[in-house]
């Protein structure tokens, strides 16, 4: 059963510059920059420092708390422990590790046997996936352990979401192609852990041949559900998957497991998959290197670590690039410096062309009211741009401003050109900032 | 952080999204005239080429206004959004075809200066500037409800209007409690006299339609306000064919240039559904009470321009239950 989600927009998904393109493995680069936060909560503390050797997959970062490892994607001399500009626009703590090429695994790193994996209790599992730095991979970069046992018996629903809503991103596609059965049994891992008899697959319509494979794959399973969604963006946002699958609504301000759900990424449980049968950590992933002037776009799987300069160098482009996105053209983030590195939850990058500028001087509202049809959020943009110019926190909070989740449909659809994400970022940024300063003066 | 970086692009930063969907304010504002071009075609067909100089000075003068107004107060100008071509086309189509021009320019100063800039320019007015100029100009009645006999022949000259053979309109007939003289078809084709552009129904549906293929306008409000005009009447018929007086209050006067183009203008009508919605209905009572109780005889644009001071209202009663409210909790405040 799939219920229709709220609003939502059909930008071109631009899907046809990847998808029959088979993932090629990215050439080892000769340094990789590895940050020491690459996902939600408190940053590694780095456990290596200049001249030592690591070994490929080697735990090099920890800490305490909401965290999980990090791992050297290659084997070499760890050059520099210092602060790099980070795909979210900051800078953070990265460990530069110079490549030898010997491709020298860590000694830890052993495949477990059906048998072996079958012994496990649900608390091993969940050790093994933090301790090989599993976060969710579709771009929130949540710790996946952390998602886990916060949900153990509260969850009654997992949903794999495999929707990839975003246009020009084809990563799971690709996965569901060429590794189904590393998918399933990814998800049986997930399943096994929450102790749940279905799984569900939330997929859209406009990847037929990964629906076919995955269905030949489940083939007379009763165990996995493959739920298949008429395309529409953002399906593949968390809460909108949710209510795709099950037409429950997160309540706001909650997680998803208040309402009995949990959702992982398509990647995230092939990423279980490998932590759990080959013992092999976080330190690779899928990256769909795309947009309208890539000269040749390809899915990379790629170490974490590599520059995006390298990945652009790859594909090649057929004019100076305009805008380069870490993720997708709807929600992905523009960078400024080229050197930043493929982290954990970096499922693209798009290299925009000077086509796509798109700048309106003094844009004017004149309340046409496609915002609000497009909010899946059921929210009301106009309402909220207006209330960011009172000031006031009690206004915005009234529009329900941190309901937003910046999913980009109001923006992209509005025709005045209205900056308005950007205009709810600051607005929300304001109302945490008020929050933070009552909570100071108590 | 330069002595990482291999190569240096010129590169663009900015918040997402990074793509956008091609309609513009601009592209919405060409549909929209291109939408109204049918029933202008039919106006020059029916009054002769009076209609069509009549609407080009309105046009030009509405687009000077602000290109004006923007110069002297120093604003960004934003005439290339077409917004007063259309407020110009709009107050021409609810002029009689004889008004003398200097009342035309007159309306397109009260519309586009008082009503529009005076209040923040697009997007900001609370009333419809062309509306609004067409209630102002009833401080001329006798130029504003001359109607004249439509045919080639009984057309106003361009330079002047002396030979134009005046005639009631069907709404001087529907007020009165009678079925008009002119046959139902005439009324739906625009073969009657009334004002410039709002006599053909069909010109008007052909472009409205275009709207909605286009997917500019949603047809709520005009579904609503045309929807409650038709039960009303149905219901308080007079005379004793039902079917037709229906059929006579939906095609006659400004009813269908009012519900598919000026009650459907973005800026001044509710943004929620809901709020859409009951607009209509209020648009569709206030017609009706206006065209049978009133000593005018068409309520149309007052009815519209009422209830376009409700706006705010409608909208606070029509926003939509958020994402994960509690059940129990309406929406909002």
């Amino acid at each position: 059963m799939v219920f229709p989600i709220f609003g939502g927009v059909h930008p071109k998904d631009n899907k046809w510059y990847t998808e029959n393109c088979p993932v090629v493995e990215f050439p080892e680069p000769d340094i990789v920059v590895i940050p020491m936060s690459q996902h939600i909560g408190a940053p590694c503390n780095p456990l290596v420092k200049k001249g030592d050797r690591v070994l490929m997959g080697q735990k090099i970062g920890d800490n305490a708390g909401l965290c999980v490892p990090v791992h050297a994607s290659v084997s070499g001399t760890v050059k520099a422990v210092e602060m790099r500009p980070h795909s979210n626009g900051t800078t953070c703590l990265c460990v530069v590790v110079e490549n030898d090429h010997q491709q020298e695994r860590h000694p830890d790193i052993q495949p477990r046997t059906p048998q072996q994996v079958e012994a496990l209790t649900p608390q091993e599992l969940i050790d093994i996936i933090r301790e090989a730095g599993i976060v969710g991979m579709g771009g929130a970069a949540f710790p996946t352990h952390v998602k886990l046992s916060s949900g153990l018996g509260k969850v009654d629903t997992v949903i794999v979401n495999l929707a990839e809503c975003e246009p020009f991103i084809t990563a799971d596609d690709r996965l569901c192609k060429e590794k189904p059965w590393d998918l399933l049994e990814g998800i049986r891992i997930l399943k096994k852990i929450l102790g749940l008899e279905v799984a569900y697959i939330g997929i859209e319509n406009n990847k037929p041949e990964a629906i076919k494979t995955l269905k030949r794959a489940i083939s007379t399973k009763k165990d996995i559900r493959l739920e298949i969604l008429r395309t529409k963006y953002p399906q593949g946002a968390e809460k909108q998957l949710i209510q795709a699958i099950t037409g429950r609504q997160v309540p706001s301000g909650g997680l998803p497991a208040a309402v009995g759900c949990a959702v992982f990424n398509g990647a995230t449980c092939k990423a279980i998959y490998d932590a759990v049968y080959q013992g092999m950590p976080l330190i690779r992933r899928i990256v769909t290197v795309s947009g309208d002037i890539v000269m040749e776009p390809r899915n990379l799987l790629v170490p974490i670590g590599t520059s995006f300069n390298e990945l652009l160098e790859a594909v090649g482009h057929s004019e100076n690039p305009y805008k380069v996105l870490s993720g997708g053209p709807m929600m992905g983030a523009a960078q400024y410096d080229l050197s930043v590195p493929t982290i954990k939850g970096t499922n693209a990058v798009t290299v925009l062309g000077h086509a796509n500028r798109y700048v309106v001087e003094s844009a004017r509202c004149i309340r046409c009211g496609k915002c609000i049809d497009a909010c899946p959020m059921h929210l009301m943009p106009v309402l909220m741009y207006k209330a960011l110019y009172t000031g006031s926190i009690e206004e915005m909070n009234s529009v329900h401003l941190m309901d937003c989740i910046e999913c980009g449909c109001c923006a992209y659809t509005c025709p005045a050109g209205v900056p308005l994400v950007l205009s709810f970022r600051s607005g929300k940024h304001q109302i945490r900032e008020a929050a933070a300063a009552a909570k100071v003066k108590v | 952080m330069a002595q990482h970086m291999k190569y240096y692009y010129e590169l663009t930063i900015s918040c997402s999204p990074h793509v956008h969907s091609r309609t513009t304010t601009r592209t919405v504002m060409r549909d929209v005239i291109l939408a109204l071009t049918p029933a202008l075609a039919g106006s020059v067909y029916f009054f002769g080429l009076r209609a069509l100089v009549v609407t080009l000075i309105s046009v030009a003068s509405c687009v000077f206004f602000e290109w004006a107004w923007c110069q002297l107060m120093k604003q960004h100008c934003k005439i290339y959004d077409l917004s007063a071509v259309v407020t110009g086309i709009l107050l021409a189509f609810v002029c009689p075809v004889t008004i003398p021009y200097w009342m035309i320019v007159v309306g397109d100063f009260f519309a586009i200066v008082l009503v529009k800039m005076l209040f923040g320019g697009i997007g900001k007015n609370v009333v419809n500037p062309a509306l609004a100029a067409r209630a102002f100009l009833f401080s001329w009645p006798a130029a504003m409800s001359t109607w004249v006999q439509v045919g080639w022949e009984n057309r106003a000259g361009i330079v002047s209007t002396a030979d134009a053979v005046t005639a009631a309109t069907p709404m001087a007939a529907l007020h009165g409690g009678d079925l008009p003289e002119a046959s139902l078809l005439d009324m739906f084709l625009g073969n009657v006299g009334g004002s410039l552009g709002e006599t053909s129904a069909a010109l008007l549906l052909l472009g409205f339609g275009y709207l909605l293929l286009r997917k500019i306008i949603t047809p709520r409000i005009p579904l609503a306000y045309l929807g409650t005009v038709a039960v009303l009447a149905l219901l308080f018929p007079m005379g004793n064919d039902r079917l037709t007086w229906m059929a006579a209050q939906l095609c006659g006067g400004g009813l269908m240039l009012g519900a598919l183009f000026m009650a459907t203008d973005y800026v001044t009508s509710p943004v929620t559904k809901l709020g859409q919605v009951i607009y209509g209905i209020g648009c569709g009572v206030l017609t009706v009470l206006i065209r049978y109780f009133g000593s005018y005889n068409e309520g149309v644009s007052y009815a519209i321009l009422v209830m376009n001071f409700c706006v705010v209202l409608l909208d606070r009663i029509g926003r939509p239950k958020k994402f994960g409210a509690p059940k129990k909790e309406a929406a909002g405040r």
